[in-house]
């Protein structure tokens, strides 16, 4: 048997005072990060344009600017995406009469105009001003829904004070990932929202394999205080949260190094989730079901199956 | 004896594994280019059938396959460029009034296999293509709908014999302006027999009395509706004459329509002949040379309206009544007028159109008609952060001309050029936008990208893969490698689902795929660990498995169904990639289930059931 972590005997629930310090800290940084600096929203949210070009040699940035320029379209941010030959231009949506999606079409003129290399358009995306609200608002729907539907679940197959931890985990694990990106003002994205559901469903997992083992062993436990059957929870599951975190975090770097840059924001924001959940289901959701006075009565099996709910005051 | 499979166990793993490889199988072969003739509106002769093919064998083209289907024939090239060579030579021998040509790409698995299953259709950041999303312009659907009862108004007026009157929209109503009471209170009792989606209003004001009018509310959202599915229609009809293959035209939501046009590059093209709204229309000419020159000079008589002419900018007058609107036109083509040699649109009236054209031509012959182009565009401004639109209209006479004789179903007009001759037969075939669409979102992948994408995404894939499956079989050995089989056929079971619901792969449908497997695998982790335990606890080899899998089923239950609920919301409330990394990871999850736990345990019987003093290979 090969054994990263064998018997492991941490005392999780007594290091529970220096993981809310450190929580804490994250969850300010990362509330700081979203409000001082804000998420850097990519055109999915705001409106606007993004055009992606490839050329055949790499092209002097100022002399793309100054075409754009020359074609009135001065606004343009111009950066090279990935590799030097490729270019990304990002404008805000127009504010004049000039109808939207047309504009691409005289960007593309412009670079052509202004390069002797052939130009191979790579990817155009305009968002209508609209539409960019309407995605926003669903967003920021989709993740309060998903957050509520799983409330609802583990209240039903566990317990209120069950439910109320995850949530608090849930909550910490989307503001941190979501505080890294504005940190590093890395562009957020359709794609990264999806990455975001996604990690609520990775960090859940992970969550309920331990939250499992705390009401098994409740009710199998005769001695004990809740937190030392906390604590062996978390020691039992250990090693299948890490061996899982890892698999994951396996196929998440390959996807991060060779998916592309397109999904690159993707695979970065379940890396970090994925990490980030993993210690959240350890250290915050199992303490904060403890905080909120977990007891064996919590758990008792009762007669009928399937009617915990029975037990909530 | 524990842990012996029984025979359906076995056979249903054996099944769903082979008939799920056999399924996924068409996906392996990839799409080759291809050229697609088909018949637009009706069958293809079989002469056309023979005269394509001919035309491509003569060329010389190397390992070319032709398909015959129901209304399409396919010739399938090894690559592009004999793709497009070969689409411009049948461009020529095709007569393009009745027959299209379209690139396309197309399964290549072998014909056996095609009749088995199909493989994923691969989404538009994977082979290429342009997305857009357009509003239809409701305002002035409804606006529409109002000058049709505007122009039902005069005529019952005029044809009542009542003089002096305005008829127009005026602050959002129709409104009608009488010099009489009794006047309106005739008029009045004949709109409402015609007018049953009006709300009226009467109201008198000094020397004048109004009837007032709006539409109801149901009325409204029929004319919206109409709009709509008229304006889908029509957007389908251009994309036919575009030529493109498979695209996709969807209705989404209650204004919007989503138009997916695989493999288009020339996006600007595409753009504009989806979002045009040139049309015809025909009207008499009003009066004569001294009362338009008189109305440059705003003088405008009441049944009127001031036009100007295209080709030098003279100023006209025109009956506001309109004979036939582009709407009537069922069929048009363009040619070459025969008497003067220049380019003319030759148009088919339907049957209402034609009778109206009958009767208004019959009685003034030696009158002149105009025909009048129009072309309205819709521009969007922000102004103090709300969204406003303005639509120009521009309409202009081509042509006016003393009408000879009865004119009926079919005639000329000239007074464009040739490509405008072109592009507006092609709209007027396909038939007019009923109110203005715009884009409101559009996404274009190059094929260089589409590419990429597919081969970075299927990369990325195979490495998470390969290095779960070696990470697996170090650390668990024998299980390690039952569970990397139950991960492969996991993978083998998500792409033959998808292929069965001839679902859209796109990347983050890959990203889907990969992050699955890293998940896929948890299931069983969770099992090795639970027998683990249980033979650390002392538990004997037969129920230390038998009881690892039953003890680790809840938990595994519990937690996919978490991560189901994420997927699912995230399935209903995204758009188009993000759907597809849903959908995988909802499908991902539940084929999981079945491989990771079911698929596992029959082979982890098979090695280990019922024998008392194996050691476990974990």
């Amino acid at each position: 048997m090969r054994n990263l972590i064998s018997d492991s005997k941490f005392d999780f629930m007594g290091k529970r005072k220096l993981a809310l310090i450190l929580s804490s800290v994250l969850i300010v940084i990362a509330l700081l990060a979203i409000v001082i600096r804000g998420l850097n929203l990519g055109v999915d949210f705001t409106g606007g344009y993004t055009i992606e070009v490839g050329y055949e040699t790499a092209p002097d940035l100022d002399v793309v600017r100054s075409s754009l320029t020359d074609a009135q379209l001065p606004d343009a941010i111009v950066q090279n995406f990935g590799t030097s030959t490729d270019v990304l231009i990002r404008m805000a949506p127009p504010e004049d009469g000039s109808n939207d999606a047309k504009l691409s079409d005289s960007v593309l003129a412009a670079l052509a105009s202004s390069s002797e290399s052939k130009i191979d358009l790579r990817r155009v995306e305009f968002v209508g001003p609209q539409v960019g609200e309407e995605l926003r608002e669903k967003g920021g729907l989709a993740v309060l829904t998903a957050l509520f539907f799983i409330v609802v679940y583990i209240w039903f197959r566990f317990e209120k004070k069950f439910s109320v931890g995850s949530v608090l985990a849930l909550v910490h694990d989307v503001v941190i990932t979501v505080g890294i990106f504005a940190l590093f003002q890395i562009e957020f994205d359709l794609t990264i929202l999806a990455a975001i559901l996604a990690v609520i469903g990775y960090s859940l997992n992970d969550t309920i394999v331990v939250f499992d083992r705390i009401r098994e062993n409740f009710r199998s436990m005769r001695r004990g205080s809740p937190a030392e059957v906390m604590n062996a929870s978390v020691n039992q599951t250990l090693s299948r949260t890490v061996i899982t975190s890892f698999t994951t975090l396996l196929v998440l770097s390959a996807l991060f190094l060779f998916g592309g840059k397109i999904i690159n924001g993707f695979a970065l924001a379940l890396i970090v989730g994925v990490i980030v959940g993993t210690y959240s289901s350890i250290f915050v959701a199992s303490t904060a079901v403890l905080a909120l006075g977990i007891t064996k009565e919590d758990l008792m099996p009762v007669e009928k199956e399937g009617a915990d709910l029975d037990h909530i005051p | 004896m524990t842990n012996v499979n029984p025979l359906w166990k076995i056979l249903l793993l054996a099944a769903v594994v082979l008939s799920g490889a056999l399924i996924a199988l068409p996906n392996i072969f990839g799409s080759d280019p291809a050229v697609q003739v088909s018949g637009r509106n009706r069958d293809m002769s079989a002469d056309v059938v023979q005269t394509v093919k001919a035309a491509i064998v003569d060329a010389g083209f190397e390992n070319v396959e032709f398909r015959e289907e129901p209304n399409k024939f396919l010739a399938l090239f090894t690559n592009e460029d004999d793709q497009l060579k070969a689409r411009d030579l049948v461009a020529k021998v095709i007569d393009k009034d009745v027959t299209t040509v379209a690139l396309n790409l197309v399964d290549a698995s072998p014909d056996w296999l095609r009749r088995i299953s199909q493989p994923m259709f691969l989404g538009l950041d994977l082979r290429g293509g342009v997305h857009f999303l357009m509003e239809v312009d409701m305002d002035a659907a409804l606006a529409n709908a109002e000058e049709r009862f505007l122009t039902d108004w005069r005529r019952e007026t005029r044809s009542a014999g009542i003089r002096g009157t305005a008829i127009q929209v005026k602050d959002g109503s129709l409104s009608a302006r009488f010099r009489k009471v009794e006047q309106r209170d005739q008029m009045l009792e004949k709109f409402q027999e015609t007018g049953g989606d009006l709300v009226f209003r009467t109201r008198e004001d000094g020397e004048y009395a109004f009837i007032e009018a709006n539409l109801t509310e149901a009325a409204a959202d029929v004319e919206r509706k109409s709009a709509l599915d008229q304006n889908i229609v029509t957007l389908r009809n251009r994309v036919n004459e575009l030529g493109v293959s498979e695209p996709v035209i969807q209705q989404q939501g209650l204004e919007r329509i989503v138009v997916q046009l695989p493999g288009v590059q020339d996006t600007a093209q595409a753009k504009d002949i989806l979002g045009a709204t040139a049309t015809l229309e025909y009207r008499l000419v009003y009066g004569s040379y001294a009362d338009w020159a008189d109305a440059e000079n705003g003088n405008v008589p009441a049944g009127a309206r001031l036009y100007k002419m295209r080709d030098d900018g003279s100023h006209i007058l025109l009956n506001r009544d309109i004979i036939v609107t582009g709407d009537q036109i069922k069929d048009a083509s363009s040619g070459i007028d025969q008497q003067s040699g220049s380019p003319a649109v030759f148009v088919n009236l339907d049957g209402a159109g034609a009778k109206r054209m009958q009767a208004v031509t019959a009685e003034n012959v030696g009158n002149p008609m105009a025909v009048v182009y129009s072309e309205s565009r819709v521009d969007r401004r922000m102004v103090d952060g709300v969204e406003q639109r303005i639509v120009t209209k521009t309409e202009s006479v081509i042509n006016f001309a003393t009408i000879r004789d009865v004119l009926s179903h079919r005639f000329q007009t000239t007074g464009l050029d040739m490509t405008e001759a072109n592009t507006l037969s092609l709209l007027l075939r396909a038939g007019a936008l009923k109110a203005p669409v715009y884009i409101v979102e559009e996404r274009t992948i190059g094929p260089s990208l589409g590419k990429e994408n597919i081969r970075q995404g299927f990369l990325s894939a195979l490495v998470g893969l390969a290095l779960v499956l070696v990470f697996m079989a170090w650390y668990y050995r024998v299980f390690g490698l039952v569970a990397g089989f139950a991960l492969v056929v996991n993978v083998v079971l998500i792409i033959a689902v998808l292929s069965m619901l001839q679902a859209t792969l796109t990347l983050p449908g890959i990203a889907g795929i990969v992050l699955t497997t890293g998940m896929a695998v948890d299931a069983n982790v969770l099992i090795f660990e639970r027998i683990r335990e249980e033979i650390r606890s002392g538990a004997s080899v037969q129920t230390a498995i038998a009881s690892g899998y039953e003890k680790a089923f809840i938990t595994i239950a519990d937690a996919n169904v978490t991560t189901l609920i994420a997927a699912v919301v995230l399935f209903s409330m995204g758009t188009g990639a993000i759907k597809g990394f849903a959908i995988t990871l909802c499908i991902g999850i539940l084929t999981s289930m079945f491989t990771a736990i079911f698929g596992s345990r029959v082979l982890i019987n098979a090695i280990y059931g019922g024998k008392r003093s194996a050691a476990l290979s974990i």
